[in-house]
């Protein structure tokens, strides 16, 4: 089937060549920070994570997320989602291979990246947590492609796939309650010691991934004449709703309990992020933004007119797929860490090859899924009848 | 008579190809591997089964009002092959100084803060009774010995840095740059470092085995750094702890740090 993604318009090789120029950007300033070091990047011994880490935790959650369209399909036989299962799978496959691709530029010794499966330590979070990362592609990728072969080949999948599917769906919350449990075992970093952090993890991951693969078939509606489906459109957005009104109450949960207990250390970092704290102010412009497009993001998924309109629908999703970046990316971050240990503040900024090396890594991901997105459409298109009666395109 | 020259040429095949022939099989046997010795403790080693570190933060700052110069510092990072790094963000340090409201932050109130307003505080890692470092390492990297001290593997740490994120005393360093460039003399007994790894204090494991006392102990001219073993109940340290009052960073979160503050 492969080879369907290598025949394509002018427009879909536009787009390949834009991703790969970017990769290739991104790959220069990998190299300049393996032959120099992590310290071309904005972090600090104090702030030793950084955007890495950010886009990272963040992507675990676009991967998750994708499990939102697979259960009801698989599992509650929900016919509405077969056309965008598989959209929501290799989703998976792209955020996945990102996830740990950041985890790879962000190590200090890469060469060594097989310490981890030459002396595996079970009393480590990171240990499950690449059983599980990687574990997880592999799933999707047999789920997504093994269907689809049966599509294109005309048949129903194989018997034998179906408990790998089930073990996909429940693999998926896996990866991100381990991927919080990485921040939320650590003694002394305040903003991560909460026993919400896997559940609010969760929620937003429901409802980020979700919204990319809404935008995403709604983008190829408009683009590769593919229709997912208005009710499966629907009901996506109702996922999303649902589930990021969720991630912004714990959210609140977590400021009520920091700011009526009164505990001075529980509130600092959040002090530090919404208002800024000792002449610190770094982060609270990309807080607020994050929390105007969550207010936008609700408004226009709870009303009914804006939710079934498809443009204030891709306007919402993007509000709560961003606000969800800032707020798990990099807001998580730089609020783990700030105050330090010492109660200072050491503010971080990302710098510029910290930025292209990102934004190589988000490329990588966004060919991944065009790639596999483009053989999706094919095989699909190959099976539908289409006439062409007097200049017009008939369907069926 | 002499030797044929044929049967010369003869023997000296044979000889090369037994020599070649009986080194594979060795080679074979031993796979190419020189069998490393058992590690054991040499005997002039101080033995000890948790090693702790009492500081008089009071003899402490007279020795920095006498002039002392901060001898700890200095002697440790440079037998140690500490670089100096000048950009504070990007630093790397095994022992250093700051002020009360920094080393117990979560004691601090304005009394106390005045009461130790010029007292330096000696910060270095607590060799935790029960590390979070160690639990989150993913690779056995830093490691918890039998007598209480947290190791570090320079050469299996992978610069993950989970370790840093998981020390709530910010006791360890990364190297975000090639260290050697920052090192104005290099100290041959000890290893330098390489960029992308995780250091920290190892409370001078490599002169416990030749039974010397860690270097900032021994550097000391006011005797404020008191070294020893908590398990026995006659070493100084025990005794020290038993008589005056002591504090312990952030004990309230359960590392068991075995580095103590003499406060009265």
């Amino acid at each position: 089937m492969i080879e369907k993604a290598l025949k394509g318009s002018k427009k879909y090789w536009l787009w390949v060549l834009f991703l790969l120029s970017i990769i290739f950007i991104g790959f220069l300033c990998y190299l300049y920070q393996f032959k120099v070091g992590l310290g071309i990047t904005g972090m600090s011994r104090d702030v030793s994570w950084g955007f890495y880490i950010a886009n990272f935790t963040f992507l675990v959650g676009v991967a998750a997320g994708a499990v939102m369209i697979v259960l009801p399909y698989y599992w509650h036989n929900y016919k509405e989602y077969g056309k965008i299962t598989v959209l929501g799978e290799f989703l998976a496959v792209a955020a996945v291979t990102m996830c740990l691709l950041f985890v790879v530029v962000d190590l200090g010794k890469i060469m060594r990246v097989f310490n981890v499966l030459r002396f595996p330590t079970p009393n480590s979070v990171m240990f499950y947590d690449v059983i599980v990362l990687n574990g997880y592609l592999l799933l999707n990728l047999i789920c997504g492609w093994t269907v689809l072969h049966s599509e294109y080949k005309g048949t129903k999948y194989p018997s034998w796939l179906k408990p790998i599917i089930y073990l996909a769906i429940v693999w998926a919350p896996s990866i991100h309650i381990v991927t919080a449990f990485l921040y939320q075992g650590l003694p002394g970093r305040h903003f991560w010691l909460t026993a919400v952090m896997a559940p609010r993890f969760l929620a937003s991951a429901f409802s980020a991934g979700p919204a990319l693969v809404l935008v995403a078939a709604l983008l190829l509606k408009k683009v590769a004449n593919f229709d997912p489906g208005k009710k499966a459109i629907d009901s996506l957005a109702k996922t999303v709703a649902y589930a990021f009104i969720i991630n912004v109450l714990l959210f609140i949960f977590e400021l009520f309990t920091a700011f009526y207990s009164g505990i001075h250390s529980h509130q600092a970092p959040i002090k530090y992020l919404f208002v800024g704290l000792e002449g610190h102010a770094e982060w609270v412009p990309f807080m607020w933004i994050a929390t105007i497009l969550a207010i936008v993001g609700i408004l226009l998924l709870v009303i009914p007119s804006t939710r079934k309109n498809e443009t204030t629908l891709v306007l919402a999703c993007i509000a709560v797929f961003i606000s969800c970046w800032i707020d798990k990316g990099i807001g998580l971050i730089t609020g783990g860490y700030t105050p330090t240990p010492f109660e200072t503040i050491t503010p971080y900024r990302p710098t510029l090859p910290e930025i292209g090396i990102t934004l190589g890594v988000w490329a990588v991901g966004f060919l991944i899924m065009t790639i596999l997105y483009k053989i999706v459409l094919e095989v699909k298109s190959s099976k539908e009848l289409v006439v062409k009666y007097e200049g017009v395109l008939y369907k069926k | 008579m002499a030797i044929k020259r044929r049967d010369f040429l003869k023997l000296t095949g044979l000889t090369l190809v037994g020599t070649a022939a009986s080194a594979a099989v060795g080679d074979l046997l031993t796979r190419g591997e020189v069998k490393a010795q058992e590690y054991a403790t040499p005997p002039e080693a101080l033995k000890g089964k948790r090693w702790a570190m009492v500081i008089d933060v009071k003899k402490c700052k007279e020795g920095q009002k006498k002039g002392c110069g901060k001898k700890c510092i200095e002697v440790c990072h440079y037998l140690h092959n500490v670089p100096s790094i000048p950009d504070k963000k990007k630093e790397i340090k095994w022992i250093w100084e700051d002020e009360f409201e920094h080393a117990f932050p979560e004691q601090t109130d304005e009394y106390l803060e005045e009461i130790f307003k010029d007292v330096p505080f000696m910060l270095l890692c607590n060799q935790c009774d029960n590390p979070p470092c160690v639990r989150v390492c993913p690779t056995k990297a830093t490691f918890k010995r039998e007598d209480g001290i947290v190791m570090m593997d320079f050469h299996r740490c992978i610069g993950c840095r989970f370790c840093m994120a998981a020390c709530p005393y910010g006791s360890r360093s990364f190297n975000w740059f090639d260290p050697r460039k920052y090192l104005k003399k290099v100290n041959p007994e000890y290893p330098t470092r390489t960029k992308g790894v995780v250091e920290k204090c190892l409370f001078c494991y490599e002169r416990l085995a030749q039974g010397k006392l860690p270097a900032c102990v021994e550097a000391c001219p006011e005797k404020a750094l008191i070294f020893g073993d908590l398990a026995d109940e006659n070493s100084e340290v025990s005794k020290i702890l038993k008589e005056r009052v002591a504090l312990r960073r952030k004990a309230e979160l359960g590392t068991g740090p075995a580095v103590f503050y003499l406060i009265d």
